[in-house]
């Protein structure tokens, strides 16, 4: 009888599709990615079971902590058209260069008399500045209020939509600055708005 | 692993053979770095979407602010210090108070009851408990983040905010501990 011989087969897969499978996806995710900008006031969000998605566009961004507020408007457009309103609300007239310096930044604390400046600054020395935050005192000096009021006809005008708004407090933050950041939204009759979260289970 | 064809050469006299490579290269080792980059991209992008929770404030032009809301309905819920919870029924001095935490066995027990309670006193399941949240100065937004998620954990059907502490519930709370200065 002779033996029956087992073939051995080469372990080796041609893994040239797969590659370019996995590299098209690759490049893919790495474009559709947005990097995320260091945050200009850094927040320790709390966690909440219920939550939702919150939606990418015309979105307003309060960040609380430290006793500061910082604003944030999505949208170059939409911030070019507050910048603009609140300049004319100011007097103050921001160039067409400045404008779009401003349009990159994705949230800010500095009351308007230093906006110029803070918008000459690059990047790396905006990130070591620590930013005083918005004044929003009651008061003639309410510059939030102004802020928040500028970016929702900013929004209107361009997509036609309302301007919604998200407040981004940390968690050890008192509660009375928290309040007073809803008074001044509530002042202008916007009774609905979302806390930023991050998800937790049920425990 | 990368396989190189080693046959052919070494003859003895006769022509001089280049040899001949093979064109394989082991991808290995590629496939694997792109698919670890691929994992990190999809779950940076999907995780990076903020997440949120709506909340709705009473109006404040609104002057019909009273809602038509038995008092045995309600239930007040006092934020304190150091996480603190106080919370009474009805009017104040009515029911005595309770001091909670949050948690498990905390306030979402104490929600869930009182709502099965007031359903049973009012036999409609839609006239629910109402809560009434009153943060105090010395809460902090987590303690009112966590309060929301509580009332919505435990279903309760219907909540307010109200901002305005009055001294006698400041003063129910010194009582309890769960007020410091």
């Amino acid at each position: 009888m002779p033996k029956v011989k087992i073939k051995r087969k080469s372990t080796s897969t041609d893994m040239t599709a797969m590659c370019d499978v996995a590299f098209l996806l690759l490049t893919f995710f790495i474009l559709t990615a947005t990097a995320r900008q260091p945050e200009a006031l850094a927040v320790e969000i709390p966690s909440s079971t219920v939550t939702f998605k919150l939606p990418d566009t015309d979105i307003s961004t309060l960040t609380v902590g430290e006793d500061k507020v910082f604003f944030g408007v999505v949208g170059q457009d939409v911030r070019i058209n507050t910048l603009d309103r609140i300049g004319k609300q100011y007097n103050i007239t921001f160039t067409d260069q400045e404008k779009k310096r401003f349009a990159l930044i994705d949230n800010f604390g500095v009351p308007i008399a230093s906006l110029k400046q803070f918008i000459a600054m690059d990047n790396s020395e905006r990130m070591k500045l620590t930013q005083p935050g918005i004044p929003c005192d009651s008061g003639e000096n309410n510059q939030l209020k102004q802020w928040i009021l500028q970016a929702r006809y900013a929004n209107k005008e361009l997509h036609n939509v309302e301007l919604r708004f998200s407040i981004k407090g940390d968690s050890k933050e008192e509660y009375p600055t928290i309040r007073r950041v809803i008074d001044i939204l509530q002042d202008q009759e916007i009774n609905k708005f979302s806390l930023i979260t991050s998800l937790e289970g049920v425990n | 692993m990368a396989e190189l064809d080693t046959s052919g050469g070494d003859k003895k006299g006769g022509k001089v053979r280049s040899k001949k490579q093979s064109t394989k290269v082991d991808l290995t080792a590629m496939v694997d770095l792109a698919f670890l980059l691929i994992t990190f991209f999809m779950l940076t992008t999907t995780l990076a979407k903020p997440q949120a929770m709506d909340m709705f404030m009473p109006d404040k032009n609104d002057k019909n602010e009273e809602l038509d809301v038995k008092a045995s309905r309600t239930m007040t819920v006092l934020l304190g210090s150091d996480n603190k919870i106080v919370w009474y029924m009805g009017v104040i001095g009515d029911n005595p108070p309770t001091v909670d935490n949050f948690g498990k066995n905390g306030i979402r027990k104490s929600l869930v009851e009182n709502n099965k309670q007031v359903i049973a006193n009012t036999g409609n399941p839609e006239k629910g408990l109402m809560v009434i949240i009153k943060p105090t100065d010395k809460s902090v937004y987590k303690n009112f983040v966590d309060i929301l998620d509580e009332i919505k954990i435990a279903n309760v059907p219907s909540y307010g905010i109200n901002n305005k502490v009055e001294n006698a519930e400041i003063g129910l709370m010194k009582d309890q501990g769960a007020f410091k200065e």
